[in-house]
């Protein structure tokens, strides 16, 4: 298992460090620093353009592989990611951002895929009744919205009930904000901003877990051993919660492990719509801003979550699976 | 050739009974295919809905009262009245226009990604499983490649760095095929092997037909079924991607518009001027919605092994 594990990094490892080696290449010839400092009113003197620009081996006059060196000694030697066009450290930025993400994704995606295995599980046992049709519906319908809709959609009933209440019951701009001096207020008001984008990934997980949970238990119901469970004698409940669901849950596992993993910058939509300054928003902005080395390390962070997921899946299938041999 | 066969069948041979009156008359597969299909009210309906979606697209700006980019200084940012039916913008241009421009840029881009993108997985994917070696060992590392970085930021990155003009559009729909093939693709492969080691393609094989050709005549015909739902999905995911690549303003440019540029713009104001996000919004969610209802309507007539259209006649 140890030398399976190894070989799997080691190839996982030489990927990222291709791909995030690509991403340098493209973000360094697409996105254009110059720009930031050339649209400055009054107009800058164009040496000191270019020696604030070379001073963070941003400068397009120097040749890319140059540029690339020198940016990758830095991070492999210095674990320095370079700075923005306009200065300020990638690398605490980065380690600020990652804990914002952190904080908003957690519960909203556990309650989702809790809520969405669970469904899938209970409508697949109900098949074709009218509680399986419509959570089928209800899933597919809430696929079918773009997340910044659903975001919108939310804040749009938030603003009507707290205009109906008279109580600020719903905050949906940033992390924190103003708050009462009572005991608690600090958690409080952290819980009351959270509520509205946990609602919404919840919906979004829960929809997608209870297609795919839905899915596989189909196939596990119908299969030989569940039927030889009952021909033994053994209640429908036990049949299906120990033979059928506990095999079922097996590619779930592996999903959620890669969801977990990549829902880091998978919750750009929810942030920019809420307002949380974490690593999906943090990847709109240097694009937008122009700022290359701050747009390779949110991809390099986000491939990197993305075979933390592998690894965690695969770990996850030769744990659970009995069936995968790994010699 | 196999729909030949089952027809002929249904002639009773020298010898047997003929058949009991009653008994209800066999189907070529394609007919058990649209029976199944059109079993499914949801996925008619969203076929339906589709297809209106496409005329409203493609004849609509021909009836309505406004182009998409003419500005009516007398409305500025007006909600929905006689004059614009589904109100206007703050720069004056109609908004049902506007959405009508949209839906059929969304719908453009949806098709064509759709279609290259099935296309790149299809051809990789069989050409990987049937030559294998060397060959199959760098398409899945291009794949696992590909997998590994967020095609969402790539392409944000090299659509930011695209030219600008009235096609840049199509650069879109080439970065959204090239970061959207590689999972079918994976597909494609594990069901190719599966295939090629069948008589059928083994007697091509033998008979000396070149190997593009075994693939394309032999092995995706009968893969068609997975081509065909993939296709239909990514025609969603694709409409998706690209609502949300412009919702940033990495997608389509001003002038020119879709449905996920119309939305930025309104989600901004969504809590003041309403009129400006509800209609492209119900737009999106209408079109893809309709979108994955046939995609699952499909899934469930050419499986099969599904049960969802009931019992196989």
């Amino acid at each position: 298992m140890g030398a399976y594990v190894a070989r799997r990094i080691l190839n996982y490892l030489v990927l990222l460090f291709l791909a995030v080696s690509l991403t340098y290449f493209l973000a360094a010839t697409q996105l254009e620093p110059r720009q930031l400092y050339e649209l400055v009113n009054p107009p800058l003197d164009p040496v000191s353009i270019e020696q604030n620009l070379r001073s963070r081996n941003l400068s397009d006059e120097v040749p890319l592989l140059e540029r690339y060196w020198t940016w990758l000694q830095n991070v492999v030697l210095h674990w320095d990611w370079g700075e923005a066009p306009r200065g300020g450290d990638i690398g605490g930025e980065v380690g600020r951002r990652i804990w914002v993400s952190l904080r908003l994704i957690t519960l909203g995606s556990l309650l989702g895929t809790v809520i969405g295995v669970l469904l899938g599980a209970w409508t697949a046992t109900r098949q074709y009744k009218p509680s399986d049709r419509s959570t089928t519906a209800a899933s597919l319908l809430i696929l079918s919205v773009p997340s910044f809709v659903i975001a919108s959609a939310l804040q749009v009933a938030a603003t009507k009930i707290n205009g109906a209440t008279g109580v600020r019951l719903f905050e949906f701009v940033g992390e924190t904000g103003s708050r009462g001096s009572y005991a608690g207020a600090a958690f409080a008001d952290r819980l009351q901003h959270l509520v509205l984008p946990t609602i919404a990934l919840t919906l979004i997980n829960a929809a997608f877990f209870s297609r795919i949970q839905r899915n596989l238990m189909l196939d596990a119901l119908g299969s030989d051993f569940v039927r030889t469970a009952r021909a033994k004698g053994l209640r429908r409940s036990k049949a299906v919660m120990k033979h059928a669901l506990r095999t079922a849950l097996i590619p779930t596992g592996t999903y959620f492990a890669f969801s977990i993993a990549t829902l880091f910058t998978g919750a750009t939509f929810m942030e920019i719509m809420f307002s949380f300054h974490g690593m999906g928003e943090y990847g709109v902005t240097t694009i937008l801003g122009q700022d290359v080395h701050g747009t390779v390390a949110v991809v390099a962070f986000s491939g990197a979550c993305v075979l933390v997921g592998a690894i965690l899946s695969d770990i996850a299938v030769a744990i659970l699976d009995p069936r995968v041999r790994l010699s | 050739m196999a729909e030949n066969l089952l027809e002929v069948s249904t002639e009773a041979p020298v010898g047997t009974p003929t058949p009991v009156r009653g008994e209800s008359k066999r189907l070529t597969r394609r007919q058990l295919i649209l029976r199944r299909f059109l079993r499914n009210k949801g996925a008619v309906l969203g076929l339906v809905v589709i297809l209106a979606l496409v005329i409203a697209a493609l004849v609509g700006p021909y009836v309505t009262r406004w182009s998409f980019d003419e500005v009516d200084r007398r409305a500025y940012l007006k909600p929905p009245n006689e004059r614009h039916l589904l109100g206007s913008t703050q720069s004056g241009r109609d908004m049902l226009a506007l959405t009508l421009r949209g839906l059929r840029k969304s719908l453009l881009i949806g098709f064509l990604v759709a279609l290259l993108s099935t296309g790149i997985a299809a051809i990789v994917g069989s050409f990987a499983a049937y030559f294998g070696g060397w060959f199959e060992r760098i398409s899945l590392w291009i794949i696992d490649l590909l997998l590994v970085v967020p095609s969402f930021l790539l392409i944000a990155v090299l659509a930011t760095g695209g030219s600008r003009g009235p096609y840049a559009w199509l650069l879109l729909v080439v970065l959204l095929a090239a970061f959207g093939w590689m999972l079918s693709s994976r597909v494609v492969r594990s069901l190719t092997q599966s295939v090629k080691e069948r008589e059928y393609v083994q007697a091509a094989r033998f008979m000396g037909l070149s190997a593009p050709k075994t693939i394309v005549r032999h092995i995706l015909p009968n893969i068609s079924s997975l081509l065909i739902i993939d296709a239909t999905l990514n025609v969603s995911s694709a409409i998706l991607a690209e609502t949300g690549l412009s919702f940033f303003g990495f997608g389509v440019q001003p002038p020119d518009t879709s449905l996920g540029t119309l939305l930025g713009e309104g989600a901004r104001q969504v809590n003041s001027f309403p009129w400006l996000f509800a209609s492209p919004a119900i737009a999106v969610v209408v079109l893809v919605l309709s979108v994955n209802a046939v995609g699952d309507g499909l899934r469930d007539a050419l499986d099969p092994n599904s049960a969802s259209g009931g019992s196989a006649r």
